[in-house]
């Protein structure tokens, strides 16, 4: 097969550049195993992540050719004749090479509320097929961040990261809001503090979504339409009053530690 | 409810990696916005067009037929020509019927979820493509007027309802061809297409999908919604099909109908 050239970002956070590097092509050959040549041939410092090698551990995940991919599940041969460019996730602060620091995902894993069940019935409690194959779907997050990395919202606006979970906490939000089970109300924790009324739904979080969740159509539109539920719909609003539901009080819904 | 106090705390403005341009994407990423672009301004020029014209959007008894345009129907205004009119009318209303009732279709298609992320990627360019830089410095979404306003979406789909039984009311009177008796003329199928896109388009729709079912917590406690939400769950994964098909589609019924009354095409009968 013919050589190809390896456009790869080297830097840290005191600025980088493009290094080239060509090497012949194997055939079969994802890009990560490309980088993995490339460390064991010409540049032994050069930086990434990578753990499982299988698309199911996210850590490998980089912009290749401009798009945010899983490495280790991007065919050389699949990708247009030219250059491979390779750089580091975007949205996030770089460390080294293409290795980049996502705490700010662990911060705003760290702010979800836990689900809150009722106190345990005798027998135990139950969970029907039809309510857990609607959260499943977004139990497959394989948190690559990857959504995070391809939202607009933070992407391109750094200072919006103060206050917008991003898609990936969606989904969890959503899973949580979805569970027969919870009792606690995030809606208007959702709509307040973690910026769901900054998405503009354009898709481009399920795009790049390696485990196929359809995060925006599945999660994100229906907490927006839950939120609206609560916030924006008087006449869902004229409906809990005539059938003397309330939203939760904040101190009713408030956090408590799983059983 | 308060988020869980973090201990992790988000540390902003890191030096990023890669170059400062607006994107590495190497494909032609901006074939789509710009089919977006080029689809919805032909349709807003010529349902503008239309809806001003006031005139040829009706065929009537003269040539034995009960056919009449989406874009004025229902016919409310004391102006109508005669036999488009519905029962109610404006009287006094001098200005085109068809502004009285296209602001509702046009705000369930515009708060519509799948056409803002059609506009606001080929329009707003925020962002024009995935990973490509939007084109705004600064970024609020949708949690500020006018953009806030997008959460009325459910209100424009009860509309959007109401239309659809009209629209097919329209389809299903076609079929009865004054002086003539019942037949099927191209007009009609023409009519019944139309209706049949409008209410697959409507039904798809995300605030649908929630109304019917999604709302609920658990599926076992409700399971006519689920049942309702397990049909609707595949069409609303093919909205935006239907989005394009019924748009595309009911300008080509203002078109034919159109034609048919000014003189220009002939309704074919069929049987």
């Amino acid at each position: 097969m013919a050589d190809v050239t390896m456009r790869i970002w080297r830097g840290d956070s005191s600025g980088g550049d493009f290094e080239n590097y060509t090497l012949a092509q194997n055939e079969g050959e994802v890009v990560l195993d490309v980088i993995h040549r490339i460390q064991a041939t010409e540049a032994p410092d050069l930086a990434c992540r990578w753990n499982c090698k299988a698309g199911k551990c996210g850590s490998c995940a980089a912009e290749v050719n401009g798009k945010p991919r899983l490495m280790c599940m991007t065919r050389m041969e699949d990708l247009p004749e030219g250059p491979v460019t390779v750089t580091p996730m975007k949205t996030f602060p770089i460390i080294r090479d293409l290795v980049t620091d996502v705490s700010f995902n662990y911060a705003m894993a760290e702010k979800v509320p836990a689900l809150l069940p009722p106190p345990m019935p005798e027998g135990g409690y139950r969970m029907f097929q039809e309510d857990v194959e609607r959260g499943q779907e977004f139990r497959k997050c394989i948190e690559c961040f990857m959504c995070q990395d391809v939202c607009h919202v933070i992407r391109d606006h750094e200072d919006n990261k103060q206050h917008y979970a991003g898609p990936r906490f969606f989904i969890r939000y959503a899973e949580l809001e979805m569970h027969p089970l919870d009792q606690n109300d995030r809606r208007e924790l959702v709509r307040e503090e973690m910026g769901l009324g900054y998405c503009n739904i354009t898709k481009c979080c399920t795009e790049v979504c390696p485990e196929h969740i359809h995060i925006t159509d599945n999660a994100i539109i229906p907490l927006k339409e839950r939120v609206v539920d609560a916030n924006y719909d008087p006449v869902a609003w004229l409906g809990r009053k005539i059938r003397r539901r309330t939203k939760r009080t904040p101190a009713e819904a408030a956090v408590q530690p799983a059983p | 409810m308060t988020a869980v106090e973090s201990s992790t705390k988000v540390v902003l403005g890191g030096t990023r990696g890669g170059p400062d341009v607006a994107t590495l994407r190497q494909d032609r990423w901006w074939i789509q916005p710009v089919i977006t672009v080029a689809v919805l301004t032909a349709f807003v020029i010529y349902s503008t067009w239309a809806a001003f014209q006031n005139r040829y959007y009706y065929v009537g008894a003269d040539v034995h037929r009960d056919l009449i345009s989406p874009f004025y129907s229902p016919c409310l205004a004391s102006n109508c020509v005669p036999g488009a009119k519905a029962g109610f009318a404006f009287s006094g209303w001098t200005l085109s019927p068809a502004l009285l009732i296209l602001i509702f279709p046009l705000g369930f298609r515009l708060t519509c979820y799948y056409y803002r992320r059609s506009y606001y990627r080929a329009f707003w360019w925020s962002p024009p493509s995935c990973a490509v830089s939007d084109a705004h410095g600064s970024y609020s979404g949708e949690t500020r007027f006018p953009l806030i306003m997008q959460n009325l979406h459910r209100y424009f789909f009860y509309a959007g309802l109401a239309f659809n039984v009209l629209l097919t009311y329209d389809a299903i009177i076609a079929f009865r061809q004054p002086g003539l008796g019942l037949g099927v003329t191209v007009g009609t199928l023409v009519l019944l297409t139309n209706a049949v896109l409008l209410w697959l388009y409507s039904i798809s729709c995300h605030a649908c999908r929630h109304l019917c079912g999604g709302h609920v917590k658990s599926f076992k406690a409700h399971p006519i919604r689920y049942r309702i939400w397990k049909f609707l769950t595949p069409l609303n994964a093919i909205h935006m099909n239907f989005a394009w098909a019924s748009l595309v589609f009911v300008a080509l019924t203002d078109v034919y109908v159109r034609l048919v009354a000014s003189g220009a095409l002939t309704d074919y009968k069929l049987f």
